[in-house]
């Protein structure tokens, strides 16, 4: 079996945001609108004081919740773990949004641009008209998976493949790729790190995994 | 995405970063599940009244108009109003698909009821419509984003209440026999036990801080005394009406508590929705129980636990 997964350094990330601009310009998501985002926080009290970033998004769920209440079918999810939603089935009930329990889903109900009324030459090259009232969120960059492993190409090891924040990622705090592939990257990271996934206690059996030290669990 | 009025921030495992308020379902969500509950009470007390011999065509059609209205105020919310036979497609899991089978049935069952004023038609409508209550509170049972909706206990505060308001809404249409009001009385009296259990489960879920500011704001409060006012007005009715003393006046000011009671309970009822469904929906806290150790090791880090952390801002 495959199962992509996300895998995020901590400890490499340094909150400069390209992943959430790749992942707009190569998406074509509104304003307002970001599939993948970086969380700015700050630990301690002062003088004490660091920042962390946690980049966050769809986790991919093994268990999602927000496939068990979408009427329309559109949300699904494929044999190897991601989830994707269908945006000529989506009624843009926002259901699904509220059954998220990781705010990674958005809709839109009227098309808006950067700029004033108009999109600008580079937006209009870009929007989809179809997120248009309709849910949408992170699919990984399911197209270019699809289309890389048509070639034979490895998600997460050749970038053509490989999700657009995961290839933008400066300080390589992104990885992506198989987690049941033992000799892969993503589960060598894993097991040689110590992880946490988000909100474990939901059940959800996220697909989004968090690396914080060295050494194992 | 700027979280700069997120509330319901918590540092009891190392790191929370705040809730906030959902944005995408407003006062049309809200109409559903006012419309869905009041329109069922409604019916089961057409349901009732039909069994004693009372006319109840205009209750059981009031109460399917009521359910109708609410399903159109959900079809203007939603993003693409034209594909709503969509909500048809997932029966094995969406609580919303099955709402809107168990409303298609219902709503010709109902229609039929009425014409032929046939109160075994009306029972099987009362039946289907407590269904499509129940079909409702598991909604929002459902939304596991949203702590003020995900409680168990919400089940029991929808059904109750719908029924509560349906009732009450029945003592204005002209239902205010003795069983009438002791329905409401017992309704309303439900809805009290239920609106109790519901916030004493909010009180030990961690993340809930936010809706319980929300349901212990001025209004909210008053709207609660009101309520009581109403269920208190109504039981006064019933007295009355137990007691057995009749006579023109006697009638007249037991139509009035009864009526004013009613209307004073079910608008409360509705507001404490509307309320529930917009204003006291947040999502949960995301918790990231542990910080990245980089560099030199903090003594925190030997056991794994992390400074407590504050959220400045998220982009």
């Amino acid at each position: 079996m495959t199962r992509y997964v996300m895998v995020a350094d901590l400890r490499r990330c340094v909150g400069c945001q390209t992943c959430t601009a790749a992942c707009k310009e190569g998406n074509g998501t509104p304003p307002g609108v970001q599939w993948r985002r970086v969380l700015d926080l700050e630990v301690g009290t002062y003088p004490d004081v660091s920042r962390v970033f946690v980049p966050i998004g769809c986790q991919h769920c093994a268990n999602p919740p927000c496939m068990e209440v979408c009427p329309s079918t559109a949300t699904r999810q494929r044999p190897d773990g991601i989830i994707t939603i269908d945006e000529d089935l989506c009624i843009g009930c926002s259901y699904c949004i509220m059954a998220c329990p990781y705010d990674a889903r958005s809709l839109v109900e009227e098309p808006h641009y950067a700029f004033g009324d108009t999109p600008t030459e580079a937006e209009a090259a870009r929007r989809r008209k179809n997120l248009v009232g309709v849910a949408s969120k992170c699919n990984f960059c399911v197209g270019r998976i699809d289309a890389g492993t048509a070639r034979g190409l490895v998600p997460g090891q050749d970038p053509e493949a490989t999700p657009l924040c995961v290839n933008a990622c400066i300080s390589g705090a992104l990885s992506f790729g198989d987690i049941d592939d033992p000799d892969g990257p993503v589960a060598r990271l894993l097991a040689e790190n110590r992880w946490f996934r988000l909100k474990e206690r939901e059940g959800t059996d996220p697909g989004f995994y968090y690396i914080w030290d060295k050494g194992t669990l | 995405m700027n979280t700069s009025n997120a509330t319901g921030r918590q540092q009891n495992s190392g790191v929370a970063l705040a809730s906030r308020r959902q944005r995408y379902w407003d006062l049309r969500a809200a109409g559903n599940f006012i419309g869905g509950g009041s329109g069922t009470g409604l019916i089961v007390a057409a349901a009732v009244a039909a069994t004693s011999g009372t006319p109840f065509r205009v209750p059981l059609l009031l109460g399917l108009a009521l359910i109708a209205a609410g399903l159109t105020l959900v079809w203007l919310e939603i993003g693409k109003p034209w594909r709503a036979l969509h909500v048809f497609f997932q029966p094995r899991t969406s609580w919303m698909t099955r709402e809107g089978i168990v409303a298609s049935v219902m709503i010709p069952f109902g229609v039929v009821a009425a014409a032929a004023a046939n109160p075994a038609l009306t029972w099987l409508t009362a039946v289907l419509a407590v269904g499509f209550l129940y079909c409702q509170a598991r909604i929002l049972r459902a939304a596991r984003a949203i702590v003020a909706w995900r409680q168990k206990e919400i089940v029991g505060l929808i059904l109750a209440a719908g029924l509560a308001e349906g009732f009450a809404l029945a003592l204005i249409v002209g239902l205010r026999g003795g069983i009438g009001l002791g329905l409401a009385v017992a309704a309303g009296l439900a809805r009290e036990f239920a609106w109790h259990r519901y916030c004493a489960a909010l009180r030990r879920e961690p993340g809930a801080a936010a809706s319980l500011a929300v349901f212990g704001a001025p209004v909210p409060r008053r709207l609660a005394f009101v309520q009581r006012v109403g269920l208190a007005l109504i039981a006064a009715a019933l007295i009355v009406s137990l007691a057995g003393v009749s006579g023109t006046a006697i009638d007249a000011a037991s139509a009035v508590l009864a009526i004013g009671g009613g209307a004073l309970l079910a608008l409360t009822s509705w507001g404490m929705k509307a309320l529930l469904i917009t204003r006291a929906a947040f999502t949960g806290a995301l918790i990231v129980p542990v910080t990245p150790i980089r560099g030199a090791r903090p003594e925190s880090a030997a056991d794994g636990k992390a400074p407590a952390l504050v959220q400045r801002h998220a982009r």
